[in-house]
């Protein structure tokens, strides 16, 4: 995928930060906004970009080895599309321990409900957000001890 | 302007062109839902609503990326979809949806986002359906990583499906989805010419009846600009169509308050009468949120249908006006490249002589910026390789950041919703 317009704050060096949509989702502002996010707190960011078929996350994150992996979805699927490329990922014993967080508009009926943002975290997420959950990501973020853009 | 209304059989544009006659905006939902139940007391809302309006089936994001076999696993284990699988479903089950509602006065049109439209579109012509939606640009860039020239190739061949149907009285009807692209952040001259170009396109491989879109922007003038220029390249170049224009609602960052998504709809049902457009496609007051209910849908479809009934077209005052003026040197700078408009399109991305603002698809170049101006009119930051004058940079620096990012992006979200109060549309649970 292009990168986007150039962000205030490029990063390159340090471990890469994976952020890719959802093999359905083919929205994008959003993947645009959290990459210029992540950068600002310090990540190398590798976006995959929208409609990410799950062999080929799981492709980049071997070829990667990323210290993150960011999923974004909101198009509705992101319950359904999360929980088989999450599966997928810890499948792969090079993969079963790379922190992978998700978030955005993940149910088609607004917020998602307490037992499948359990499903999501059963099968090996480490975090879920929902829509409007940014601060609780940005202080998530911080334990990767990154330096952030000031 | 189009001739004849109905000429060739095209039921969707024959509904249109008669509405118009009346002096009636036609309405239309963006409406789609898993189950074929809710589906079909989707389509008969919509049909019983007060409003002259037209059914839609919206299709699910698998089936979308050609993933019928997600799509059939979601119907078997009943998993909630954003749309209706039609490829998924038989064609039984979706004549049964259909049965006693869809017809010459209620045409029914699918709406979907494939850049791999052809499965799609046999399944719709095998339930008698005839009309639909793209293009070979506006359902490839905005709607995933298919390469933009499999998608014109996968457009040639679905454009033809539809038109090898003709002549069995049933004529096809598609609109452009060119007049949208990401929903947000592009120059009306852009989408007015892609949305031409994706007209001319579908005329070339055997499509006649033909509308074509705009979506609302950031500034009513200057979507009243676009919709007569729109109007205007469109009687000078696509000749031997029948065509109408179709408004959307607008179609980035929604407000999130019941009252200002209204606000913001009835604005697009002014723009669209003011500017003659034939159709207008709603928003919901739950559209920030999530996938708006049937009463919702027809909330809205009464709410903007009100609001043009209140409206009357104005006359434009100036024909060559600025959009007019780009968007008409971007038309022919790409119909220079070859007859054949598919391959003149593919020149004109691989070349940068179109090039949308902000979209990350390999296949556009990626060098234009855009930015709202102090009177809300969308302009270019950067014109890139785009065949137009270059732009006096903006003083101000140019870096974007997150937060810059989704302040320009809120701009109408935070217009509507601050003359509204804030109080938010009611969430559901699920
Ligand atoms: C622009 C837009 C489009 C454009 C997208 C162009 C593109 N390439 O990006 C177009 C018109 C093409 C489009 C198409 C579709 N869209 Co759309 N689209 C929108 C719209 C209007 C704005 C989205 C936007 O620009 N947001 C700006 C970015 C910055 O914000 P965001 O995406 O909302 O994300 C925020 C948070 O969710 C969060 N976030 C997101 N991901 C993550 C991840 C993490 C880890 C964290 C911490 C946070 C986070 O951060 C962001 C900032 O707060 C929204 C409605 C709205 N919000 O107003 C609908 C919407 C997202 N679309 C929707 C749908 C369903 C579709 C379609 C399937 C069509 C359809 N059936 O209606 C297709 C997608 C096809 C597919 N294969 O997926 C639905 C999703 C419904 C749901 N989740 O319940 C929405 C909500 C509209 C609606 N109410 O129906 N869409």
């Amino acid at each position: 995928m292009r990168s986007i317009p150039k962000g205030a704050s490029p990063v390159d060096s340090g471990p890469v930060t994976v952020l890719s949509g959802t093999s359905s989702d083919s929205h994008t502002w959003n993947l645009v906004f959290l990459q210029l996010l992540l950068e600002e707190a310090g990540h190398r960011v590798a976006n995959i970009g929208p409609c990410v078929p799950d062999r080929l996350l799981v492709e980049e994150c071997l070829a990667r080895t990323p210290g993150l992996v960011v999923v974004s979805s909101v198009n509705g699927h992101g319950y359904d599309d999360g929980l088989r490329a999450v599966r997928e990922l810890r499948a792969q014993p090079g993969l079963a321990r790379v922190p992978a967080v998700i978030g955005g508009k993940l149910g088609v009926n607004g917020t998602l409900a307490p037992d499948r943002v359990r499903d999501l975290l059963d099968a090996g997420f480490d975090a879920v957000f929902a829509d409007g959950d940014t601060e609780a990501f940005t202080s998530h973020l911080s334990r990767f001890g990154l330096r952030a853009a000031s | 302007m189009s001739t004849a209304p109905g000429l060739r059989g095209d039921r969707f544009g024959a509904f249109v062109a008669a509405s118009r006659d009346r002096g009636e905006l036609v309405v239309q939902p963006r409406m789609g839902f898993g189950d074929p139940g809710r589906m079909r007391a989707g389509l008969a809302a919509t049909r019983a609503a007060d409003a002259t309006a037209v059914g839609t089936i919206t299709l699910d994001s698998y089936t979308r990326v050609g993933d019928h076999r997600a799509a059939r696993g979601a119907v078997a284990h009943g998993t909630d979809l954003n749309g209706y699988p039609i490829v998924a479903r038989s064609a039984d089950q979706t004549r049964a949806v259909l049965d006693r509602l869809e017809g010459e006065d209620f045409p029914v049109q699918v709406r979907h986002g494939s850049a791999v439209p052809q499965d799609i579109f046999r399944a719709l012509l095998d339930v008698g359906l005839t009309a639909s939606e793209g293009g070979p640009v506006s359902y490839c860039l905005p709607y995933g990583r298919t390469p933009l020239s499999e998608s014109v190739a996968n457009w040639r061949e679905g454009t033809e499906i539809l038109s090898g149907a003709d002549g069995t009285g049933r004529s096809p009807h598609l609109e452009t989805f060119g007049g949208c692209m990401l929903g947000q952040l592009c120059p009306p001259a852009m989408l007015v010419a892609i949305s031409l170009l994706e007209g001319l396109f579908f005329a070339q491989h055997g499509v006649l009846g033909v509308s074509l879109s705009y979506a609302q922007q950031t500034s009513p003038e200057q979507d009243r600009e676009a919709v007569r220029a729109l109007r205007r390249l469109a009687s000078e170049f696509l000749r031997g169509a029948e065509w109408h224009v179709v408004l959307y609602a607008y179609m980035g960052l929604y407000p999130r308050t019941a009252e200002g998504a209204r606000s913001l709809l009835r604005q697009a049902a002014r723009t669209a009468v003011e500017a003659g457009a034939e159709r207008l496609i709603v928003k919901t007051e739950a559209e920030a949120h999530r996938i708006p209910t049937i009463e919702e849908n027809v909330r809205a479809l009464e709410d903007a249908a009100r609001a043009a009934e209140g409206t009357r077209p104005v006359a434009g005052a100036d024909p060559d006006s600025e959009t007019y003026t780009e968007a008409r040197a971007l038309v022919e700078a790409v119909l220079e490249h070859s007859d054949d408009v598919g391959t003149a399109l593919l020149r004109a991305f691989s070349r940068g002589h179109l090039d949308v603002p902000f979209c990350l698809h390999p296949d556009n170049a990626g060098r234009t910026r855009s930015f709202i101006d102090d009177a809300g009119y969308l302009r270019w930051a950067d014109t890139g390789a785009l065949p137009l004058p270059p732009v006096a940079r903006r003083s101000r620096a140019d870096a974007v950041t997150s937060s810059s990012l989704l302040s320009t992006l809120s701009y109408m979200e935070r217009r509507h919703d601050s003359r509204a109060g804030r109080r938010p549309a009611p969430g559901r649970n699920g």
